[in-house]
């Protein structure tokens, strides 16, 4: 009888180590994502006004026990109809593919390089490619302003060394936000390329080799799509927050750079307009979803290849 | 017996005549300060299976993978079918290699794998797939084509890995330690279909392989190697039956080495005072000075039970069994013959097993004739 009575109880908790299991990761998604997505949803329906919060309720109780609902969808208007926003949503998407190709092409080799380097001289390189992080990232994108002013280090280098007349206008430009995304992002394609790329069974290039391939064609066709999960995997960690990105774009970028990271801040800071920002919130989120989502579906195809 | 023309042709490096297809000429490989091969010179003739055989770290792959073109020697040239192949890169080799691990590229199917060095050749579509299908067939493996290397077999990946070195048919094939990933039972029937394969489509065959066993049972001849060296190139046969060194005969199989020094020689007859005691009488092919000191190298199954032991009856040793191992078809006896020595007697288990003679710590006296084993120096 204790053995059965222990058998039950071994069985509950067995059940309820699943269920903590599953349920924690369910937990931490309903609690810091699908609550504050339901706040900003809220708030996107809402109108303005002059209050605390800045906005109004989207219920409210009628006489004779009736629940009076409004929901205002002006805001979704005013995000489709004015062309700033598409604008800004077009110029973040361009900037955040072009910075996620400059950082595919510049972090490949290099993750290459780490993980094809010797064992001691790995960690090295691997520290160097996280030691910024030491730094602040505020801290280490105002440093960029400093190089890249017009009487900033690379001007005065590039005068001095007589390869220009007049100081480059680079701050304050689409270009400066270009190379402080890059700089900035570069990590993260680089670390999930290398964690890909150590893996990489380098007896199968010999092969190539040995069939007749040379080097470069044995590197498109056999290590290039090997690391293809890799690739993908780095470059959403640079592509989505890219696209939401409002720290470079205002401290490099200038007050007129289009980034819809950096409008979103001014609507809900500069402009008090709540609704509206919650609005481009989640456009934003509707505009990230679709690549995203793509992308893991290449994964998993990629994913089913290899098994 | 065979005519000493057929002979010739089934064993070209009787031949004197006869032009090697590989030939390695003073090769030698340093990794730093390391030598891994170390001034080797080989011949190695069109059609042969041939076994570069040795423990691990012996230089037996690296030598290999300058054939293959993968390692550029330190110095010395390489040879392949006349012409000098050492300054060309393994891409433009004549030559294909099964890697150890199989190195089957994993994002492609069976046939991809296959297809890969026909491609890089730039060969016709058509004659592509009609290549592609006939390698399959050789391989008994039609029916994979669409599979990935994952969702293969151990045994099945071998064959698609063979398939595609032979694919390209290349002059030269290299295998590096073949079946050294199958399961026994699969490496034995593998051996014997490796065999067969390479005699009907008379390629080259040159393996690594650290399992004398199979080393004996595929190859026409056999290197044995050690420490970046090769001690001894021969048949199975000889390599078994007349080991030069002490090392090939230990490698080998079984031995029981009796150290001794020359007493007296007659032709090619010898009689040698053993450190045991007793004097050995062996027919010794190379001669020795008086005073030499030697070993005597007699495999455990050329020793007999001795019915007629005498106090100084040559080549006889008494002792007590000791151990006994029961291997099914035959046991191993080991006798303690002195308080550093065990030998090793093979017997054939004519008799089940509840009826053998022999018994733990039974006294027994064992004999060889003269012409079952050899005199080593080194």
């Amino acid at each position: 009888m204790i053995q059965e009575l222990c058998k039950r109880l071994r069985l509950r908790d067995r059940q309820l180590a699943r269920v903590v299991n599953i349920g924690t990761p369910y937990l931490w998604l309903g609690l810091f994502f699908l609550a504050p997505f339901a706040i900003v949803l809220h708030i996107s329906l809402a109108e303005t006004a002059l209050a605390q919060p800045p906005y109004t309720s989207l219920w409210e109780w009628v006489d004779d026990g009736v629940l009076q609902v409004r929901l205002n969808l002006q805001n979704f208007v005013t995000v489709f109809s004015d062309e700033l926003y598409l604008a800004a949503f077009l110029n973040s998407l361009w900037v955040a593919l072009v910075c996620t190709i400059l950082c595919l092409l510049i972090g490949y080799p290099m993750a290459y390089a780490i993980a094809t380097a010797p064992e001691r001289r790995r960690v090295m390189l691997l520290m160097l490619i996280i030691l910024p992080f030491w730094t602040s990232f505020l801290i280490r994108v105002y440093a960029w302003i400093g190089i890249l002013k017009p009487n900033g280090l690379l001007n005065n280098l590039l005068l001095s060394l007589g390869l220009i007349d007049q100081p480059l206008t680079i701050l304050h430009t689409q270009t400066a936000i270009y190379i402080g995304v890059v700089y900035s992002y570069l990590p993260f394609m680089i670390l999930p390329l290398f964690a890909n790329l150590t893996r990489l069974d380098f007896s199968l290039l010999e092969a190539a080799a040995d069939l007749g391939c040379r080097p470069f064609k044995a590197f498109l066709k056999v290590t290039l799509p090997l690391s293809l999960p890799g690739i993908v995997a780095g470059s959403m960690l640079v592509f989505i927050p890219v696209v939401g990105e409002f720290v470079i774009p205002d401290l490099l970028g200038g007050p007129d750079s289009l980034m819809i990271g950096k409008m979103l801040w001014t609507e809900f800071f500069s402009n008090k307009d709540w609704p509206l920002a919650a609005a481009l919130a989640i456009c934003l989120l509707g505009v990230l979803v679709v690549p995203f989502v793509m992308m893991q579906r290449l994964e998993h195809r990629i994913g089913g290849d290899e098994r | 017996m065979t005519n000493p023309a057929e002979r010739r042709k089934l064993e070209p490096w009787q031949d004197p005549k006869a032009a090697p297809y590989v030939r390695i000429d003073h090769v030698t490989k340093k990794f730093g300060d390391v030598y891994a091969v170390d001034d080797v010179s080989l011949d190695i003739f069109q059609g042969e299976f041939f076994s570069l055989l040795g423990s691990s770290g012996c230089g037996k792959s690296t030598l290999l993978r300058m054939l293959a073109g993968l390692e550029r020697p330190s110095a010395g040239r390489i040879y392949i079918d006349g012409a000098d192949v050492t300054d060309i890169p393994a891409y433009s080799r004549p030559v294909n290699m099964m890697f150890q691990s199989y190195a089957l590229f994993p994002h492609m199917t069976v046939e991809q794998n296959v297809e890969f060095g026909l491609k890089q050749d730039r060969m016709p579509r058509k004659e592509r797939a009609e290549r592609v299908g006939e390698m399959l067939a050789l391989l008994q493996i039609s029916e994979l084509r669409r599979r990935k290397p994952d969702q293969l077999s151990g045994g099945q990946r071998q064959r698609v890995a063979l398939a595609r070195t032979l694919a390209k048919h290349p002059k030269l094939l290299l295998l590096d330690e073949p079946l050294g990933a199958l399961d026994k039972r699969l490496r034995e029937s593998a051996q014997f279909e490796l065999v067969n394969l390479q005699e009907r489509i008379g390629i080259t065959f040159v393996t690594v392989t650290h399992d004398q066993e199979e080393a004996m049972t595929m190859s026409t001849r056999i290197a044995v190697m050690n420490a970046g060296q090769i001690l001894q190139v021969d048949t199975p046969t000889a390599i078994y039956e007349y080991p030069e060194y002490r090392f090939v005969a230990d490698f080998i199989g079984l031995v029981n080495l009796f150290d001794g020094r020359v007493m007296e020689t007659q032709d090619d007859q010898v009689l040698i005072e053993s450190s045991l005691g007793r004097r050995l009488h062996m027919r010794d092919l190379h001669p020795h000075a008086i005073g030499t000191p030697v070993t005597v190298a007699i495999r455990p199954e050329k020793l007999q039970i001795c019915s007629t032991y005498q106090e100084n009856g040559t080549n006889q040793v008494k002792g007590v069994v000791e151990d006994i191992a029961y291997l099914g078809d035959v046991s191993i006896y080991r006798v303690r013959v002195s308080p550093e020595m065990l030998v090793e007697m093979t017997l054939t288990n004519v008799h089940p097993r509840t009826e053998q003679a022999l018994t733990w710590g039974q006294e027994v006296a064992m004999e060889w004739s003269p012409t079952s084993g050899v005199v080593l120096t080194e």
